[in-house]
């Protein structure tokens, strides 16, 4: 065997991708092997670091140098200059990865010092197309620990001690769910992952099936010896391509060495998985509604109970967790319940993983213990708003959740808190907005989107957040009335008593919260017809301060409406009426003359 | 060499042999079926509905239930621009404004040359590069409204080349 004396792991999650790691891996491999290389280097094509702001990621070991944004331009050199004499490229370093001119290591950057990874421990660390990586990494031991030395009903103990919520959103105890499914009678029975990652903003659960999809099929494996079944179905969104053809990799190498399959670790336990692809409905990711997908139907949801623990998946006890929730059992089963317990707070244990976009600066994948403050999340290792912008609000819990103010920013967080808030958990996107985005709009984008994917079974869900919609866009383009805001508080109220499934009680919680602290921002634009963020277009108009233009024209001529006039070296005026409300002008103008509000 | 309507009607038959056994394989084969046609016409609706002994309204309810089937052919590049949360605050909705005013169409809708099929799509999980579109499989990212004229040029020239 060639000793290989460096690696090079390039990051292949998703961001990394689009932003062309593939062309740095293609680079990387052709010039290696140029210079005769490829046998003492291994490229390694890795999942998500997380810091998706930085991509493509290229970090190289043995001296852990962590690269940012390269490009393949950037191969040659570091080649050249790292693998062949030894010396970092200082300048194409994630900037904070030097400190007086040595390496610092990863834990110590502010975007990781923080964060605990354990349900991504292995992303970024392995290649998630080689199963032996994955059990040079304990990989599979959890599984043969369960099928060998521990009852079923001791799987489910452990699970249950050690308080592991469902990651999806609810937060239902995932031992409890066991339990039941455990406890119905059946010759027949379903393990099922939900891949189905609707949220908007929410990425963690593609990251953990690009970076490590086997953690998933362990995991699944683990809980249909706890429950007694034999199948297991993976429902992933056709919208992640990356992710279907690694688990499908993943599947089969592991049917190979016989940890898929018949008679797994040489025991009577046997267990196979199939993936089945998503079409594209956000209503899927609702348990009973995912379940009818898989049968091949509309994925309408169904009245609970029954629940799918007694009846669910063709009729049969089934239970079903979220990609992220079975990423943390092989480590429980392996380090024991007490080590996930002794993370997080009193009633949320171990870690979330939270999607960190909108106007923030580091924006990618972190990994915190529960209870961790969201000042911590959004300023220590996000690195605040960009461009010195104020920060306004961090939405979580995609279309279901609710935007979290300044105010709020001390709140630990954990399921129970982030409810009484007024926003929830839910899969753990989270968006920040600053000073310019208005709120009133942020809600009608939320209800947009419901309003969409609302399955329309159920009345509630159908019609009211229909009118929700429609008065929300009356208020955005101007026409808000009197009472408006009164209305839309008794339908979110019926809606959320009253509709079918997950998807409508909570469609209305972005109506909700942001009524709850931004309610001036409603006020102004019904009665004073004012966008206080001047984003939303109808309620604003571009002003040009005659002492600040200087008459450089320069707005005139990048205006696409022409509608700005004025002499060379006059103060130049806009046409409103003409207007389009792009804000290139804004843009261009040097001199900070022009304003909108 | 493309396929041409018989033989992609043989390729349906065998999806649908392969896979009619199984569990729950209608959407799998709708799945296959638009791969193969590129949409799913009415004719080939009814031939799955055959294929599997079903009413055509059960193929028709799940070929309107979820986005991804289409019923019209979609044009040779298929533009995704992501509406997601992270690309929504970052102004995706005023590069959506610039692409229809590009081509002249709305969204959901196919330019009359055929090159062309706008969509505004569900979050493409790439929050890092938002705002984020796609041209089939060719990932734009932290884009501005500027960019759009040059980047569909880019595919209109390459059509005349």
């Amino acid at each position: 065997m060639d000793l290989i004396r460096a690696h090079v792991m390039v990051c292949g999650g998703t961001g990394c991708t689009s932003s062309n790691s593939a062309g740095v891996i293609a680079e990387f491999e052709r010039l290696l092997a140029e210079k005769g290389m490829d046998n003492e280097v291994k490229v390694v094509r890795t999942g998500c670091f997380g810091l998706c702001e930085a991509g493509p990621v290229v970090i190289i070991y043995p001296e852990g140098a962590f690269y940012s944004h390269v490009k393949v331009t950037d191969v040659p050199r570091i080649v050249e200059e790292h693998l062949i004499k030894g010396r970092i490229v200082k300048d194409l370093l994630y900037k904070e990865a030097i400190e007086e001119e040595k390496i610092k290591s990863l834990d110590k950057v502010d975007f990781y010092k923080k964060q605990k990874r354990v349900a991504l421990r292995n992303c970024g660390v392995i290649d998630p197309e080689n199963i032996d990586e994955y059990i040079a990494f304990d990989g599979y031991r959890a599984l043969g620990k369960c099928i060998t030395e521990m009852t079923r009903k001791e799987v489910i103990d452990v699970i249950l001690k050690s308080g592991l919520r469902g990651r999806g959103g609810a937060g239902f105890p995932t031992g409890l769910k066991w339990r039941f499914a455990y406890n119905s009678q059946s010759d027949k029975k379903y393990v099922c992952c939900n891949a189905d990652e609707g949220d908007p903003g929410a990425f963690m659960d593609r990251s953990v099936l690009e970076g490590d999809p086997h953690v998933v099929l362990e995991a699944m494996a683990i809980a249909g010896y706890a429950i007694g079944s034999d199948q297991g179905y993976i429902y992933c969104r056709a919208e992640y391509p990356i992710a279907v053809k690694r688990l499908q990799i993943a599947i089969n190498q592991a049917r190979e060495y016989g940890l898929l399959g018949k008679n797994i670790f040489g025991t009577d336990f046997s267990f196979d998985i199939e993936v089945r692809l998503g079409a594209g409905a956000f209503v899927c990711g609702e348990e009973t509604a995912l379940m009818v997908s898989i049968e091949g139907n509309r994925g309408e949801p169904r009245p609970r109970p029954p629940f799918p623990a007694v009846k669910g998946l063709f009729g049969k006890p089934t239970i079903l967790n979220n990609v992220e929730t079975y990423a943390n059992v092989p480590q429980i089963i392996n380090k024991g319940w007490e080590w996930f317990a002794s993370m997080g707070t009193e009633k949320s244990k171990g870690t979330k993983v939270f999607a960190l976009g909108g106007k923030i600066n580091n924006t990618g994948l972190v990994e915190v213990p529960m209870g961790t403050t969201l000042r911590e999340i959004i300023y220590d290792i996000g690195g605040g708003c960009p461009n010195g912008k104020k920060f306004k609000a961090a939405q979580t819990g995609g279309p279901s959740g609710g935007c979290i103010p300044a105010s709020q920013l001390d709140v630990q967080i954990d399921y129970d808190n982030l409810t009484a808030i007024g926003s929830m958990m839910g899969s753990g996107g989270m968006i920040v907005m600053d000073e310019d985005n208005c709120m009133v709009d942020i809600a009608r984008f939320f209800l947009d989107f419901t309003v969409d994917e609302s399955c329309g079974k159920c009345a509630p869900c159908r019609i009211g957040t229909k009118r929700m919609l429609e008065i929300l866009d009356r208020i955005v383009n101007g026409q808000g009335r009197d009472g408006d805001i009164e209305k839309l508080e008794e339908l979110a109220t019926t809606i959320k008593s009253t509709a079918l499934c997950g998807l409508g009680q909570t469609a209305p919680n972005p109506v909700l919260s942001t009524l709850k602290y931004f309610r001036d921002e409603y006020e102004a634009h019904i009665y004073e017809k004012r966008c206080p963020a001047g984003q939303c277009k109808a309620l604003v108009s571009y002003k040009i301060d005659p002492d600040k233009c200087k008459g450089c024209t320069l707005c005139a001529r990048n205006c696409p409406a022409n509608c700005i006039s004025g002499r060379v070296r006059e103060p130049h005026v806009i046409d409103n009426t003409k207007c389009l409300k792009c804000g290139t002008c804004i843009e261009k103008c040097r001199f900070g003359a022009i304003t909108k509000g | 060499m493309p396929m041409d309507n018989k033989e992609k009607f043989e390729a349906l038959d065998r999806v649908i042999d392969e896979l009619k056994h199984e569990q729950g394989a209608l959407m799998p084969i709708m799945q296959r079926a638009q791969e193969i046609f590129g949409y799913l016409p009415e004719e080939v609706q009814s031939h799955i509905a055959k294929g599997l002994d079903i009413p055509l309204s059960d193929v028709y309810g799940v070929a309107t239930f979820y986005a991804q089937f289409k019923l019209k052919p979609i044009g040779k590049y298929n533009i995704g621009i992501c509406l997601g949360t992270a690309c929504y605050v970052k102004g995706a909705q005023l590069v959506l404004n610039r692409l229809e005013e590009v081509l002249g169409v709305k969204a959901g809708e196919t330019t009359p040359d055929g090159l062309f099929t706008l969509n505004a799509t569900r979050c493409l999980g790439a929050c890092g590069l938002a705002p984020v579109m796609m041209v089939n499989d060719d990932v734009y990212g932290r884009l501005t409204p500027d960019q759009v004229p040059g980047i569909i040029a880019k595919y209109r020239l390459a059509e005349k080349a």
